[in-house]
């Protein structure tokens, strides 16, 4: 199961990532829908006029929101009480999950219907809901599959990228029963169709996540595409919602930008199939109890951090995955985390604090820039990227590295040790060297060495020749 | 209060003690359009075409969805106005149905609140003619009438037009397309938990 691979401590990044590379199957697929996404992306974005007023705009939205976040959560707080849903907070992750199953048992079911949510996810909520006797029943198609494989997802948005259909139709052949299936991805959909309609039917309770939470209105809204989300928002008697306190924005107006920029940017659609939009209760529309839960879970360290900060004005598009060389070749299963790829790599280690495994992802990035060009609100990855780098960097300076590049700060800082030390290095690396760059890395360079060339030390530096040549004349 | 919502707003406002700087104004984009009536109409048809839903125009959309829904059983919403109600089709009125009766149904009739022509949307709202949630969702057939003066051209001009139903505090749906995914190998596919059918019927004036 998904949970239980996630408990084994994870591999540091490059690690994760070689055994990545070694699976040309998965390659494969990750090439083929990222370069498929990739395209409908360009042309549906090309479409438009404004794009880059809209990515602007998209920016300035989202940094409204974070600038006066406290009263956007208390405006927001107010309109959905007063709208007739109930709000709750939750300081991290533990804390959501205790209110949730509260609220959960209290029904009385033992079951619930779930739709795809990142927030859920990150801190899991699955793995809570079945310690506290409840069944959670996912319902996207892609969870459905990943979670019959008994596999995590490796996308934001399209979690079984990394499998294709024939894949999926051994799956299903398998675990559903139906060994009738083709690989015809329209009966692999009904299949699905078939297997969850009676989950939706007797539900009494659904959890969710949502994209956005406009705090003038008290609208929550949720984008999607299988229906499996109107299911859960409308069928059950009660629902419960987890947002992340960076989804709040400030006006219903905003909506208008941003339901531009998610679809176009995410699945490279004019818009998707399903935005519903609700607030609170509607008397004989819908469910008759809301609660809405606001987590903290670490954002507002991100938020203390001015050069990290704009990482949460992420919209979740996975834009950046599709676009980058790194993800394309690894997948999102080397990165290990909810939040995989660019994005991943600088809001991952910022919401778990810099530590371990995270600290590794900044450092899956050749900083080419692409992510921040695709990003509909703009977020400057590459930078964040290089400020989280320093970070990891400050935090273990004490190791052999800091040593060793103060000890070299010292040697470069003065001519002298400076032309010493090369005298040095061209006597010592001549047993390494070949063809003109360092072939041989031992011990702590090894990993360096790999993926890098280094030239050798010139024979005769430029000051040596022009010493030689003035006396020479 | 709760403890947790007070010390949410301390970490908040102390994280924002640097006092960053103001976002600068919201920058320009395009709010309204510029087609001409006719092209907005056609940009919508061929844009809900494109997610391969059925698109019609026709002066008599009701004789349209007659056609359509001929011999199913059809759920509509009870103030559906009568002129709208095709005289040859078992309608069945939305009395509160639990979603297993929705379920044996074949297809929902229904208006729209408002649609947009650059996405091909249409938007729900829970206005007359368009029931709640649930009868858009559980039938397999969805067919819905819009009146070409519904269409707005932007998405922005779309949020507006729902602005008011927004604040009132109805349910909105947006639909573009039928159901659809693109989980297997990021293809589109059409159905999977919503109506796998979605036949748009725009009523163009005589």
């Amino acid at each position: 199961m998904m949970e239980a691979a996630r408990d084994a401590r994870p591999l540091p990044f490059p690690q994760a990532a070689r055994l990545a590379l070694r699976d040309p199957q998965l390659r494969a697929n990750i090439r083929l829908a990222t370069t498929t996404i990739r395209a409908k992306r360009a042309a549906v974005v090309s479409e438009l006029p404004d794009w880059q007023q809209l990515r602007d705009a998209g920016r300035t939205i989202k940094d409204r929101a974070l600038h006066r976040l406290d009263d956007v959560l208390v405006e927001l707080e107010a309109a959905v009480t007063r709208g007739g849903g109930i709000v709750h907070w939750a300081r991290d992750a533990e804390e959501a999950n205790r209110v949730v199953v509260d609220l959960v048992r209290a029904t009385g079911a033992d079951e619930v219907v779930k739709v795809k949510s990142l927030t859920n996810d990150e801190i899991r909520l699955n793995e809570a809901l079945q310690a506290g006797g409840v069944r959670p029943i996912k319902t996207d198609l892609a969870e459905l599959i990943v979670q019959l494989a008994g596999e995590r997802p490796s996308h934001l948005l399209v979690p079984a990228i990394h499998k294709n259909r024939t894949e999926i139709r051994d799956l299903f052949r398998q675990q559903l029963g139906r060994p009738d299936l083709s690989d015809d991805p329209h009966e692999l959909a009904e299949a699905a169709r078939l297997h969850l309609r009676a989950a939706f039917l007797r539900a009494r309770v659904a959890i969710s996540g949502l994209n956005f939470a406009v705090a003038e209105t008290g609208t929550c809204c949720v984008v999607e595409s299988e229906g499996n989300g109107r299911m859960c928002l409308t069928l059950p008697e009660t629902l419960i919602t987890v947002m992340g306190i960076e989804k709040a924005i400030p006006r219903w107006d905003d909506l208008g930008v941003l339901l531009q920029l998610l679809p176009r940017s995410s699945t490279g659609e004019r818009m998707n199939p399903y935005t519903s939009l609700w607030t609170g209760v509607r008397a004989g529309d819908g469910p008759r109890a809301f609660h809405l839960v606001l987590l903290d879970g670490g954002r507002t360290r991100v938020l203390a951090d001015p050069e990290g900060r704009p990482a949460l004005r992420c919209i979740r598009c996975s834009a950046c995955l599709n676009i980058c060389p790194v993800y394309k070749q690894t997948g999102g299963h080397a990165y290990h985390t909810v939040y995989a790829g660019p994005i991943g790599a600088i809001l991952q280690p910022q919401l778990s604090g810099e530590t371990g495994h995270a600290a590794t992802l900044p450092f899956a990035s050749s900083l080419c820039g692409a992510c921040y060009e695709v990003c509909p609100v703009k977020i400057d990855i590459p930078r964040i990227l290089v400020h989280e780098r320093a970070k990891a960097v400050r935090a273990e300076s004490q190791g052999l590295e800091g040593v060793s590049l103060r000890f070299l700060g010292r040697v470069f800082a003065q001519r002298r040790r400076y032309e010493r030390a090369q005298r040095l290095g061209r006597a010592l690396q001549r047993p390494v060297v070949r063809n003109g760059h360092v072939r041989w890395f031992v011990g702590p360079l090894k990993g360096w060495g790999m993926s890098r060339e280094l030239p050798a030390l010139p024979l005769q530096t430029f000051r040596e020749w022009w010493e030689q040549r003035e006396r020479g004349t | 209060m709760s403890e947790a919502r007070e010390q949410i707003l301390a970490r908040i406002r102390g994280a924002l003690g640097d006092g960053p700087a103001e976002p600068g104004p919201l920058p320009t984009y395009r709010l309204a359009g510029t087609a001409a009536p006719q092209e907005r109409v056609e940009r919508f048809a061929e844009r809900v075409a494109d997610y391969r839903a059925r698109v019609e125009l026709t002066e008599d959309p009701v004789a349209a969805a007659e056609g359509a829904l001929a011999g199913r059983r059809v759920v509509v919403a009870p103030d559906l106005p009568a002129e709208l109600r095709p005289a040859g089709l078992e309608l069945i009125e939305d009395t509160r149905l639990a979603a297993s009766e929705l379920d044996a149904l074949d297809a929902v009739l229904t208006t729209c609140a408002a649609a947009c022509a650059d996405t091909g949307t249409i938007a729900l709202d829970g206005g007359a003619g368009q029931g709640r949630r649930a009868i858009t969702l559980v039938p397999d057939t969805h067919v819905c009438i819009v009146r070409a003066d519904q269409i707005v051209e932007t998405v922005p001009e779309l949020l507006t037009a729902l602005g008011p139903a927004a604040r009132a505090g109805c349910p909105i749906v947006l639909v573009s397309g039928p159901s659809a995914t693109s989980d297997i190998e990021l293809e589109r596919v059409e159905g999977v938990h919503g109506p796998r059918t979605l036949v748009v019927l725009i009523q163009t004036s005589p």
